[in-house]
Parts: structure tokens; C-alpha cells; sequence
């Protein structure tokens, strides 16, 4: 009997074990992903990245100021997270290189859990954090955002889109759109440009940021005259099978299919609707942006479908020509427009700072009130990846234009 | 017409569920455990086939074979390091073991394959049959998932009832200790269990994802729980409950969306596997269990 409770006790430590393994495998994850240059990850040795970060050759004397950054590494939302980990580092690598200014990222891992996020973000408070690039996804962004306001800490979020992010904090800015804008932006494209009548929306009714842009693309829809025939819903639990949205809005004849969704249930709605030989015309948001990357994806099932993002691979401007070469060598994949928008999030920090005489000494709140003055003072002008003439609202939320897409041949082209 | 299709597609949905379902009660009516990293299985048997067909370019009847033989030692493995220890252990140490178990498949599939989802190319290589003009249209991979469901659930019930294995299998579900007197390897009956329960979660993982083509490392963990709850609805541990709950909440779910709300769906498929349980606490199909104090 002795013997038998020893062995369950060593059987149970085993378990605690496994726990581990699984916990390392997370906290290791960052820094695969993100290559061997990258100071990120949980265990913050400030001294040791700060090695990493700064380049020995060009570095000045001055200290890095210290951007922290919050979004999931791991877990199902970790494509969004690691891309703009990744673009954002490539934009510090750039800005360190240039000399002057220095920057320090340490980027921390939420798992796209708000408590989890709170909990990271406190902890890039205690390693010093002055400014946070954070965090990437809504839901987390919301309760992080709520922390910031009180602590006076600027927060520049790369792709939390909700308004919910930003309504009655004067410190917390996007550099994505809002989830209003993409609403009205869209019903507005698809009715300017007559690309369909009767439309049917497919969205996530378990996701702020797709019922955000399906809201507000009912009422602006209405005030267009575009005419809504059919909106079903799904939930993240029945994200697999669309058989039965699909032939509602079949049913009800519609010839545009509005899909304010992201894009892995949008490449099962794709398959689904081919399946059914229904071939309305598509219509996505910025979430779409990746169906074209996803891997062994048959592109001719994307063939067509029109989506409207503010970032494009395939571009040629010298920005993005650079951006998506450093990126693939690095990272081996083409970047998606959350690369995009953690590069630009830094660079417009960059640029909001580079003639003022902060440094690595300044307290976060006096930070916090220059770049609020900075962001929304309405000089402030930036141009981007993700667009050129970014202006931002005292509100918090980005101006820029839209760009309408359509995938041919298996690439984005411009529409306009 | 649109409610045979929608019947179709809810056949279809369900009889995925009802093999992940056999997966789940095979395990518990022998082994007496809830094994919550089946679901987990289910998406290393995806990723099996999909590095077969995609990366080594095998055929698609190869890439099954291959990931029913991968699944089913992995099954074999999980219960030696991870169950095996726990046999005389309190069913609660066992289940939060399975749970443990989930977790680090997951993470380790994250690891290998990377968050970024994958898109499935179907194993089902025939046509969509249209029927009545075109106005119903039946996919391949439907009738090749109703036909593989059928095929299972048949030689399984061969298998428990008729074979010498199967007999063992069921000594051990009356009673393990008994069944050790008898001369039955309790531990090797438990294992052919598990190597038949992950096997048919290869098959599970395969056709969900010819269905439905995205593979990411958390693909298994949703219909794992919606098979769950099917093996429960059917009465857990009866091979044909399992069935009949796996078809059953899969017309459930989809009749529910196109006629009552595609919000209520869940919330549909859950109330009526309330009322089931208050009717009937073992199940459709479940034996009576009397329990003496």
C-alpha cells in the first residue's frame, strides 16, 4: 500500500511535469517565431536585450527608451500577434540602425486572454515600459487600454479596431481602422461602385470587432438604399459548418456576400459555397487579409473576391518593396497587414518623437501627454505601410483611405 | 427541398461526430475514463494526412492509412506514460491527467505546424451528386463520411461482440479485477482499446477536415467536446447511443440554425440534451447502472 501511494505520488509529479513541458513550449514559442534576434519572450533580462536591441556599431551613448508591446504568441489568435511582433521589431532594428534615437521592444505574450494581458502588461510596467504598442487584439486591448488611462501610459494599439478601445481614454490611439469605419467604408464601396444589390452578411456574433462592422455597415447600408436580404451568424464553437447561412442567402437571392469576418471561417465559407455551386460575388474587411497565405490554400476558390485593407504585400512602392523583402528573409513568409501595422505603430512613434529631447530618463505620464499633444494636435502627419496622410482624431481613431482589393490570379490588384 | 439538404447536411455533421463519439465511449465503456484528449488526437490524425498528401505527396488512401497508424501508437503511448501509472489512482487524478494530456498536444502541435492555419485538401476525390435538377446537391466527402460511419459502427459492434478481444474488452468493462482471475491481460485490453479509439479518431481527424479544410492546432478540441456531449446524449459507454447521439445533435444543430436562429444554435443543441438527461439520466441509449451503498 506504501508503495502504491509513493508511486502515484511520482506518477502525479510526472504530470506536474507534462504541465511544464507545456508551459515551456508557450514561453519558447516567441522566441522561435520571431527568429534569433529576438530580445522578446517571458524571461526579460533588461541588460541582456538591451545587447540585442542595440546595434554596437552604430549606437550612441544614450539609452533605448523602453516600448512594450502585448499580443498572443501562442493560442488560436497567435498569427496576429507574432506578425506584428515581428514587423515591429524590424521597425526598432531600422530606427536603431539609423543611430540617434534609441529603442528597446519587449514584446510579451497574452494569448489573447485579457486577464492574461493585464497581467503581461503589469509586468512590462515593472520592467519600466514608457510607451506600450498594445495590445493586438480587441477584447485584451479593451481591458489593457482601461489599465494604461489610469497609469498615464500612451498606448498606440497596431489592430485592436473596436471604438471600445479607444471611447473616453485620451491616451490610447490606432493605427488600424475602427470597427465603424470599415462598416461604413465598406457599405459605401460596394454601393458607390454598384458591385452588388441584394447583399447577404455572413458575421461572428462572438466577436466585438465583426459585430462592430456588421452593426454599422445595417445602418449605413440603409441610408445607401443597399438593400440587406439576408445576415446569419456563427459563433467561434460553430465556425465549421456555413451550410445553412449559405443557402439562406441563396435563398433570399443575393448577389454580394458581405463577410466581416476573418479570414479562416471565410476560407470555409469559400469551399462551402463552391461546394453548393452558389458563386455570389465576395466582399471582405481588413480580417480577410491572409487567405491568400494560408498554406495549400487553392487560390481559384479566393478568385474574385473583393476585400478592402489597408495594406497590400504585393505593392510597389519602395516602403513596402523593403518592408516585405526584410520581412520574408527573416521570417521566411510574406508579412499581412498586422506586420504592417506593428511596423508603422513604431515608426509613428519614431517620427512623433524624433525632434523632441526625450530619453530613456523620461517618466512615462510626461511621455504620455507629449505624444497625446503630438497625435492630436493635427499637425501630426504619417505616412505608412498601412497609408499615407494618417491623421488621428482627438478621439483616438486613424484617418486614412481605405484601398479596395480584389484577388486576381491568386494576388491582390488595386481596384481603383 | 431545402430541408433535405439542410437533413443531409446535418446526417453529414453528425456522423463525424458520432465516430469521434465511438472514439470517446469505447474508452469509457472499457477503460471507465474519459479520455478528453481524444479530440486532441483527432487533429494530429488532420495534420498526419495533410503532410502526407501535401508534403510527401503520397495519395490520399495512403496519407489515411499513415495517420491511423501514427494516431494509433500515439494513442498507445499516451495511455502507457500517462494512464497506465493512474490505474488504480481516483478517477479525478485520471481525468485531469486527459486534460493535461490536451493541453500538451495542442502546445506541441503549435510548436511543430505554427499557429498559422492550413487548408485541407479533401481525401474525397468523386464528384457532388446533384439530384432533382440540381437542386440538391450531395458532396462526396458527405456520402463518403455517412458510409464510413456506417462501416465503423458495423465492425465494431463485430468486434466487441463476436471476437475473442471483444469478449475481453467486455470482462474487463464488468469488472477488471475478476477479469484478471480469469486470465484476461487487463492492461494489454485496455491498450487495444485505445489503439481502436485513436485509429478512429485518425479517420475522425481526416474526414472533418475533408469537410470543413482548415487544420489548425486547436481543429480537434471543438467537436471533441460537441462529441463529448454526443456520446453522453446517446448513453456513454453503448457503441450504438453513440451513434444515434452523434447523428442526432448534428441534425440537432443544423435543423436548429436554418429554422429557429443561427445565434441559438448551441444553445439549442445543449437545452435538448438537458431535457434528454432529466428524462432519461443515462442516456438514450445507456444501461441502467444500480449502485449499492
Amino acid at each position: 500500500m506504501k508503495r502504491k501511494s509513493y508511486f502515484t505520488f511520482a506518477v502525479a509529479l510526472m504530470l506536474c511535469l507534462t504541465l511544464l513541458v507545456g508551459c515551456a513550449g508557450q514561453t519558447t514559442k516567441p522566441t522561435e517565431t520571431d527568429g534569433p534576434a529576438t530580445p522578446s519572450g517571458t524571461d526579460t533580462a533588461p541588460s541582456e536585450s538591451k545587447q540585442d536591441e542595440t546595434d554596437p556599431g552604430t549606437s550612441t551613448d544614450t539609452a533605448p527608451i523602453k516600448l512594450g508591446g502585448i499580443g498572443p504568441l501562442t493560442g488560436s489568435a497567435a498569427v496576429y500577434g507574432v506578425a506584428v511582433a515581428n514587423g515591429a521589431k524590424i521597425a526598432v532594428d531600422e530606427i536603431n540602425a539609423l543611430g540617434g534615437m534609441q529603442f528597446e521592444l519587449n514584446f510579451q505574450d497574452d494569448e489573447h486572454d485579457a486577464e492574461k494581458s493585464v497581467n503581461a502588461y503589469n509586468m512590462l510596467k515593472d520592467w519600466g515600459m514608457q510607451i506600450l504598442v498594445g495590445t493586438v487584439t480587441t477584447d485584451p486591448c479593451i481591458a489593457v487600454a482601461a489599465e494604461s488611462f489610469s497609469d498615464r501610459i500612451f498606448t498606440l494599439t497596431p489592430s485592436a479596431s473596436s471604438p471600445a478601445v479607444v471611447e473616453g481614454k485620451d491616451n490610447v490611439y490606432q493605427m488600424c481602422f475602427s470597427d465603424l469605419n470599415q462598416g461604413i467604408a465598406s457599405a459605401q464601396y460596394i454601393q458607390e461602385k454598384g458591385l452588388g444589390t441584394k447583399v447577404a452578411i455572413i458575421y461572428n456574433n462572438a466577436d466585438a470587432y465583426s459585430t462592430g462592422i456588421y452593426n454599422k455597415f445595417i445602418s449605413e447600408a440603409a441610408d445607401k438604399n443597399l438593400e440587406v436580404v439576408s445576415s446569419t451568424t456563427f459563433t467561434d464553437d460553430t465556425a465549421n459548418d456555413f451550410s445553412v447561412q449559405l443557402m439562406e442567402a441563396q435563398k433570399a437571392g443575393a448577389d454580394l456576400l458581405f463577410l466581416p469576418i476573418y479570414y479562416e471561417p471565410s476560407s470555409l465559407i469559400l469551399a462551402q459555397a463552391d461546394s453548393m455551386d452558389y458563386e455570389p460575388a465576395f466582399f471582405g474587411v481588413d480580417g480577410m487579409d491572409g487567405i491568400l497565405t494560408m498554406e495549400n490554400f487553392n487560390t481559384e476558390l479566393a478568385e474574385g473576391v473583393m476585400l478592402l485593407t489597408p495594406f497590400a504585400a504585393d505593392a510597389t512602392d519602395d516602403l513596402t518593396v523593403s518592408f516585405v523583402a526584410k520581412y520574408k528573409e527573416l521570417y521566411n513568409e510574406i508579412p499581412n497587414q498586422f506586420a504592417a501595422d506593428g511596423y508603422d505603430s513604431v515608426y509613428a512613434i519614431y517620427e512623433a518623437l524624433k525632434d523632441s529631447n526625450v530619453t530613456a530618463e523620461t517618466p512615462a505620464n510626461e511621455l504620455c501627454d507629449l505624444l497625446i499633444g503630438i497625435f492630436s494636435g493635427g499637425d501630426f502627419v504619417f505616412n505608412g505601410l498601412t497609408g499615407v496622410d494618417m491623421t488621428w482624431s482627438e478621439t483616438g481613431e486613424v484617418a486614412k483611405a481605405p484601398k479596395g482589393m480584389v484577388i486576381e490570379n491568386g494576388v491582390y490588384i488595386g481596384m481603383d | 427541398m431545402t430541408f433535405l439538404s439542410y437533413l443531409i447536411s446535418g446526417i453529414s455533421l453528425g456522423s463525424i461526430y458520432a465516430i469521434i463519439a465511438l472514439g470517446y465511449t469505447m474508452v469509457y465503456g472499457i477503460a471507465k475514463m474519459l479520455n478528453f484528449a481524444h479530440g486532441d488526437v483527432i487533429m494530429v490524425g488532420g495534420y498526419m494526412s495533410f503532410m502526407a498528401t501535401t508534403n510527401f505527396g503520397w495519395p490520399p488512401l495512403l496519407s489515411v492509412l499513415f495517420a491511423m497508424g501514427v494516431c494509433t501508437v500515439l494513442g498507445i503511448l499516451i495511455e502507457q506514460l500517462a494512464y497506465k501509472p493512474l490505474r488504480s489512482a481516483p478517477s479525478l487524478a485520471v481525468l485531469i491527467t486527459a486534460i493535461g494530456v490536451s493541453y500538451f498536444l495542442q502546445n506541441a502541435a503549435l510548436l511543430i505546424w505554427s499557429p498559422n492555419p492550413k487548408s485541407f485538401t479533401s481525401v474525397v476525390l468523386f464528384d457532388s451528386v446533384r439530384l432533382f435538377d440540381g437542386k440538391l446537391i450531395i458532396s462526396g466527402t458527405t456520402i463518403v463520411t455517412i458510409v464510413a460511419c456506417i462501416i465503423i459502427i458495423v465492425a465494431l459492434n463485430t468486434i466487441v461482440n463476436k471476437t475473442k478481444v471483444g469478449k475481453a474488452m467486455r470482462a474487463v468493462s464488468e469488472d477488471k479485477d475478476v477479469a484478471q482471475l480469469m486470465g484476461i491481460s487487463v492492461n494489454k485490453t485496455i491498450s487495444i482499446t485505445f489503439a481502436i479509439g485513436s485509429a478512429l479518431a485518425a479517420v475522425a481527424g481526416v474526414l472533418l477536415c475533408s469537410a470543413y479544410p482548415i487544420l489548425m492546432p486547436t481543429t480537434g478540441a471543438m467537436p471533441g467536446i460537441k462529441a463529448f456531449t454526443a456520446a453522453v446524449f446517446g448513453g456513454i459507454g453503448s457503441i450504438p447511443g453513440a451513434f444515434l447521439g452523434g447523428i442526432l445533435l448534428g441534425v440537432i444543430e443544423i435543423l436548429g440554425k436554418a429554422y429557429i436562429s443561427t445565434q441559438l444554435s448551441d444553445a439549442i443543441v445543449f437545452a435538448v440534451l438537458i431535457i434528454i438527461l432529466l428524462v432519461k439520466p443515462t442516456g438514450l441509449l445507456g444501461k441502467k447502472v444500480l449502485v449499492k451503498v
